[in-house]
């Protein structure tokens, strides 16, 4: 069992948990995955970690909820324990002798975009940290970014906080201004990253992108989170979850990302309405 | 006590739910003999001096001798027999494929049936459970730690039988419950889950000890293991990643590797009204491959409502790798049997879902490397069979996560870990393997036959290396 050391509102949908995992904490490194089932009937749910500290032997997960899984998650406190908590899993981001690093983390993807972009810095990498959120009360990690970052765009979609536009416009802009980076880090939705790597394959500039799939075991055994890189079929859990975005198929990524919908929909539903049961 | 030989030349029939009651539900199919139609069944073994039964038996039950018990009515005395050489009677009674093996070698299937050794073995373990309260006994300790790497069959084995020599052995499970293969894979309906639990809650009580949520290679190397004080490591993680055939389509929505389509079900309940792990409800189902595990998603899919399942082979009824039996029931549930058949391509829909599968009809040629006749493709057989649900069911291809973190541990072309013969030892000095991890996909006997041999080499050289 895996207790719940701190649990922390970062904005209305989104929360940070810090939870006690001494093994998983002592090898995880940025880029890596955790699978969590918040009691023994749930489901089994896949998140990137968000941050370790190996002396307390804790990790750090991010989530919004979107879904039962991650509502039935939210519904639990500090001093709880989730009933299962495994990784580290999939392969650690790459980040030995970058030079130069634009990282771009758009909304929750921002949580996992962050180790990295802090792992960059501490090996003495020129970091150029571009994130992206839709509105001001949805922006998380301001200030973890700008302490990680040599230089920080903050944008949001309406303007009301930063910059208003989306995280591809000062990419570009960078780029164009003679950034020469070694590499662009892409982490968020599906369609930014997309986006992010379409700007970037026409600057020649190696993109990597950090692939969310639906995921069973997550240890190379169900083959549900398979992705077609470069055409061939490739498995999240065991050859990623990073990825060279510019080979990474997108449209299909984001068709199968919808496979569960409604499903998902009428989970969260019941959950609410559970909840709204109990409270009366 | 001498007993009247039953010269009857059939084997007694297995009391089975209805076929058409049983599709609908995920309740077992077999449900076992009676008591009398056990002894009188187990009447039929002639007892023969030479046993080629045993000796197909990958495990070496001595099996006339628990029949003989079973025929004397002594049926804890049965059990002790089987229990001595296999550490899931009542696990292989229902899955090994019995025809190739023990009952494959039966005198009496020569004129006749074999003696139903599948189910006495089963009746015997089932008996067992639920009359015997007898409380596992702990051997004494040896004071020597061995690491287990996978909770399945042949871990499971390998775990039972050092646990009996005194080994302190510890199971590291990647999943969140242990089982492997008999939890993810096996349908209930064949393999009820407490069955399952039992075996395992046995070992525990022998002083087993399972950490599940533990990825080996991940979460602790190997050489880790050694660090932590274990003398040796075996290796049983099984088969791995999903093999898919590299046709256009295969990324479609509704089309699932059976490994995905059965963890879904069978680790995850998917198949229960309560459960929080979504399944598609498909309408008409694919399903490719002949083996055991496409025989298991046909008839989950069909169970979960699909009004029309296809098993798609492309070799013929009688190149079927499966199991008689799986194929019988299968057959008996509705199951469609599209042989000579292989696909070409999947269709989809606007939204990325699949509505088709585009196949062509095959006929045997000469015979290919596995001695088995090469299907080729027949001219302008083409057509499209109407589903919306493909499984690909073709095999697994080995998990890349222990290899690749173990320094000095050889795996040959196709992943597989590399062993030096029977005794499952690898080129890592203390490093044995066995099971899917080492042959690729295979059975659940070949598994425990693996962990059985390990075990016994692991004593030898941990003694050896004290001595």
């Amino acid at each position: 069992m895996f207790k719940i050391v701190k649990k922390e509102r970062l904005n209305p949908t989104v929360t940070k948990m810090v939870i006690d995992a001494p093994f998983v904490a002592r090898k995880a490194e940025p880029g890596q995955f955790i699978i969590f089932r918040a009691f023994e009937d749930s489901e089994r749910v896949p998140l990137t970690i968000a941050d370790f500290d190996r002396e307390a032997g804790t990790v750090t997960i991010i989530y919004q909820i979107v879904g039962g899984s991650t509502m039935e998650l939210d519904t639990m406190e500090e001093g709880q324990e989730l009933h299962d908590f495994v990784g580290p899993l999939g392969v650690a981001t790459h980040t030995e002798g970058l030079r130069k690093v634009a990282v771009v983390g758009g909304g929750v993807g921002c949580a996992i975009a962050l180790p990295v972009t802090k792992k960059l810095h501490e090996q003495g990498c020129e970091v150029h940290a571009i994130v992206g959120f839709r509105s001001k009360d949805l922006v998380i990690l301001e200030d973890e970014f700008r302490a990680a970052s040599d230089r920080l765009i903050m944008m949001t979609d309406d303007g009301s906080h930063g910059e208003k536009g989306v995280v591809t416009v000062p990419l570009e802009q960078l780029i164009q201004e003679g950034n020469q980076y070694d590499e662009v880090i892409a982490i968020g939705p599906l369609v930014m990253m997309k986006f992010v790597c379409a700007v970037t394959k026409k600057y020649g500039v190696k993109t990597v992108v950090s692939m969310n799939p639906i995921m069973i075991d997550g240890t190379g055994m169900c083959g549900g989170c398979r992705l077609t890189v470069g055409g061939e079929t490739k498995f999240a859990c065991v050859d990623g979850p990073d990825f060279d975005g510019h080979l990474v198929d997108f449209d299909e990524a984001m068709k199968r990302g919808a496979m569960y919908r409604d499903f998902e929909q009428h989970a969260r539903e019941a959950h609410c309405n559970l909840m709204n049961k109990e409270v009366k | 006590m001498a007993v009247t030989r039953n010269m009857d030349p059939k084997k007694c029939p297995m009391p089975s739910q209805d076929p058409n009651i049983r599709n609908k539900n995920f309740d077992e199919v077999a449900l076992g003999y009676t008591y009398e139609m056990a002894v009188n069944e187990a009447k039929r073994c002639l007892n023969c001096p030479k046993k080629p039964c045993q000796s197909a038996c990958p495990v070496q039950i001595d099996i006339p001798a628990f029949i003989a018990r079973v025929a004397n009515e002594d049926m804890e005395g049965a059990y002790k027999v089987l229990s001595a050489s296999s550490a899931l009677p009542a696990v292989c009674g229902r899955v090994c494929p019995q025809e190739t093996q023990c009952e494959g070698k039966c005198v009496r299937g020569i004129k006749g049936e074999p003696v139903g050794i599948g189910r006495l073995e089963r009746f015997v373990a089932d008996w067992h459970r639920e009359h015997s309260d007898e409380t596992p006994v702990v051997p004494e300790q040896n004071g020597h730690k061995v690491a287990i790497i996978g909770a399945g069959p042949s871990g499971l084995t390998a775990a039972g039988d050092l646990a009996k020599l005194g080994y302190k052995v510890t199971i590291y499970e990647a999943l969140h419950l242990a089982g492997g293969v008999l939890v993810y894979g096996i349908p209930e309906f064949r393999l009820p889950k407490a069955i399952v639990q039992k075996e395992i809650d046995g070992l525990k009580a022998m002083g087993v000890d399972i950490e599940t949520n533990m990825v080996i290679g991940k979460v602790l190397t190997i050489d880790e293991l050694f660090e932590m004080g274990f003398e040796a490591v075996y290796i049983a993680s099984g088969a791995g990643l999903p093999r898919f055939m590299g046709i256009p389509g295969e990324s479609l929505k509704g089309v699932y590797s059976a490994n995905e389509y059965l963890t879904r079900i069978n680790l995850m309940k998917a198949y229960r009204k309560d459960s929080k792990t979504p399944i598609k409800h498909s309408h008409k189902v694919a399903v490719v491959g002949g083996g055991n595990v496409a025989m298991d998603a046909a008839r989950s899919a069909k169970r979960l409502g699909a009004e029309e399942v296809y098993i798609v082979y492309r070799r013929g009824m009688a190149e079927l790798p499966a199991r008689k039996e799986e194929v019988e029931h299968a057959e008996e549930e509705g199951i469609i049997f599209k042989t000579l058949t292989n696909p070409v391509e999947v269709l989809g829909d606007e939204n990325g879902m699949v509505c088709g599968m585009r196949c062509v009809e095959m006929e045997l040629g000469e015979p290919d490397a596995s001695g088995r006749r090469r299907p080729v493709v027949k001219e302008g057989s083409e057509f499209v069979l109407d589903v919306d649900t493909m499984i690909m069911s073709i095999g697994t291809s080995p998990n890349p996560l222990i290899r690749s973190t173990t320094p000095g541990l050889e795996a040959n072309k196709h992943g597989c870990i590399v062993t030096n013969g029977d005794d499952g030892l690898t080129s890592r000095e203390g490093v044995y393997a066995g099971g899917d991890a080492v042959t690729g996909a295979a059975t659940v006997i070949l598994a425990m036959g693996a962990g059985k041999h390990a075990a016994k080499a692991i004593d030898e050289y941990i003694k050896g290396k004290n001595a």
